[in-house]
């Protein structure tokens, strides 16, 4: 067990420069490598989609292209999207419109620059960081360019000039803002316990804590959950497309290539998203019952290991993305803004303070951080979990927008009810 | 007239948001890992269809090839579409044989009343429902295409046996 003064110690302690030709190549080949490996996995994810929704409906899903499983069916639609003919509506904005799509997209792959992606090597040639840029400000830059991604989809609706367009657009931005505040809300626990927010650092802290922080912060894990289903624009919270009320919301006039960024930043941002969720809360590239942390480089073969690792957390909470959308209807619109104004935001609030008075109070016991100061906070956490899942959930989470009406309120309701029925037979109930 | 909205009191004890969608999820999973998928492929295995469905028509022959239609003018009287175009003629043995027979297969409403009327049991609709064409005139058969047709035909209610066993 490493003690809290130690790991500050040890990251004081830069690893030595890496000379200009092997940063300029390493940095090239990630580069490189993240972003063919990202759109490829992109381009599955639309397949993983209809095949999982296909096998929840009881169907079997594309299997007609590239074999049993349909490989080859992300390259047909890709070859169909580009071939289609591409309208560009009279009454649209131009230049935002086509800037739109790009707009929607960019911010999805960027924010991948910062996200740790394997345990860092220690080559023939140095130490090499397995992350594209090793910025200090870590998740920060993740946050701020994560939300810049609404302004994709609110140009998109504006530029359309459609009301549809527009509503979706508008939607979205409440969307955005409300569980933008309640996301940034629930990360700061993370910090309160990594001390830092370069995210190989806080993996660092869950790997040499030896719980993952979905153990240490489990409120946190579920808020962000939720607040990062809200701004992916997926199910559950799907409200700027809403189909059955805004036709297709802000991508309603696009079509061919162009409308098809917009399903593609999609499946980008909810990749971004699990991978962030893996990172935060399950530890990233953290092989698990490993002593493994950034301290120290590790082999060619435990790279690989750890690279693995991380994408398979990555593609579990993809898969949960898709598994949610298939399982829940849409909120109502009041239902969404009172779930995150009335319900995630003061939770977030109060579970900071929370976390803030157990970390003093175990600080002050002058317990390391290590295992046990891991199972302390599990321990707490398993007590707020039951609290905020059997006491709180009681109806107050999503059912009624408005709260409850009163007896009293019913009892008139119904007597207005009952005497509209005397007056007209054919309108009672 | 303003709505009239029925107001319920919502049972919130029992009300959880987070129990019942995890709850919804494992149904979901449980759907998911389910073998047994109910699409059929449909180009190569098909669906049994009814022995009463009533699909395009098929005119039945007799031994020699000929068409079994006497032209009594049945099947275009009780036809309620008045989608079958008759002509009759008459050989030198004073034979009646339809001279044109047509149904324009897009106005049939497909109610088998020219199959229960025949009575040489010469039309017939058929067991059949893949019925492209590359134009609309495609759609309206002669007696030719009718008489050329393979398919099953429908076996029409019987009041012996009611359920078709």
């Amino acid at each position: 067990m490493i003690s809290a003064s130690l790991i500050a110690t040890a990251h004081t302690l830069p690893d030595p420069p890496l000379p200009f030709g092997v940063f300029f190549i390493s940095t090239v080949v990630k580069m490189v490598a993240v972003f063919t490996v990202y759109m490829v996995g992109v381009a599955l994810l639309t397949l993983a989609e209809r095949k999982i929704s296909a096998w929840i409906q009881g169907r079997l899903g594309p299997n007609r292209v590239g074999g049993k499983l349909g490989l080859l069916q992300p390259a047909a639609d890709g070859v169909k999207n580009i071939m289609k003919e591409e309208t560009l509506p009279g009454h649209v904005n131009k230049p935002m419109f086509m800037l739109a799509p790009m707009l929607a997209f960019i911010p999805a792959m960027l924010a991948w620059a910062v996200i740790p992606f394997g345990a860092p090597w220690d080559s023939r040639w140095g130490r090499i960081q397995m992350v594209v840029a090793d910025l200090p400000v870590g998740f920060l830059f993740t946050l701020a360019i994560t939300s810049l991604g609404v302004y994709g989809i609110v140009i998109a609706g504006w530029a359309s000039n459609n009301k549809y367009a527009l509503l979706g657009g508008l939607r979205s931005t409440a969307q955005m803002i409300s569980y933008e505040i309640a996301m940034g809300m629930s990360l700061i626990p993370v910090l309160l316990l990594a001390g830092n927010v370069t995210l190989n650092q806080i993996i660092d802290q869950q790997a040499s804590m030896h719980t993952w922080n979905v153990l240490n912060l489990t409120i946190s894990f579920f808020i962000f959950m939720v607040a990062a289903f809200a701004e992916t624009n997926r199910l559950p919270f799907d409200l700027p497309e809403a189909e059955s009320e805004l036709i297709a919301g802000y991508h309603t006039e696009y079509s061919a290539m162009k409308f098809s960024m917009f399903p593609i930043s999609e499946y980008a941002n909810m990749a971004t998203s699990s991978a962030l969720m893996a990172t935060l809360f399950f530890g990233g590239w953290d092989i698990p019952f490993t002593q493994q942390d950034n301290t120290t480089g590790v082999s060619f073969f435990m790279l690989l290991l750890s690279i693995g690792i991380f994408m398979a957390k990555t593609l579990f909470f993809i898969f949960v993305f898709i598994w949610i959308r298939w399982t829940l209807p849409r909120f109502r619109y009041d239902q969404l803004m009172s779930l995150g104004w009335k319900f995630l935001l003061p939770m977030a609030l109060a579970y900071i303070v929370i976390v803030a008075s157990v970390i003093l109070v175990l600080d002050y016991i002058g317990l390391e951080r290590g295992f046990l100061y891991g199972l302390a906070m599990f321990g707490v956490n398993i007590v707020l979990v039951f609290i905020a899942f059997f006491i709180l959930d009681r109806g107050r989470i999503i059912s009624p927008a408005y709260g409850r009406a009163t007896p009293q309120q019913i009892a008139r309701l119904r007597a207005v009810t009952v005497a509209r029925s005397h007056l007209s037979p054919q309108s009672g109930d | 007239m303003a709505i009239n909205v029925k107001v319920l009191d919502r049972p919130v004890g029992q009300v959880s948001y987070v129990r019942a969608t995890l709850k919804g999820m494992a149904m979901t999973f449980k759907h998911m890992i389910d073998p047994h998928k109910v699409t059929t492929q449909y180009p190569e295995e098909k669906e049994t269809i009814s022995k009463r469905w009533r699909g395009t028509h098929r005119m039945l022959t007799t031994e020699t090839g000929k068409a079994k239609c006497v032209a009594c003018g049945l099947c275009p009287t009780v036809c309620p579409a008045n989608c079958i175009k008759l002509v009759p003629g008459e050989d030198e043995q004073g034979n009646r044989y339809p001279l044109v027979f047509e149904i324009d297969e897009f106005r049939c409403i497909f109610c088998g009343y020219c199959q229960e009327v025949c009575p040489e049991e010469a039309i017939h609709v058929g067991r059949h429902y893949e019925n492209a064409e590359y134009s609309r005139d495609g759609f309206v058969y002669d007696l030719e295409r009718l008489v050329a047709q393979t398919h099953p035909v429908c076996e029409m209610w019987d009041p012996a046996d009611p359920k078709g066993e």
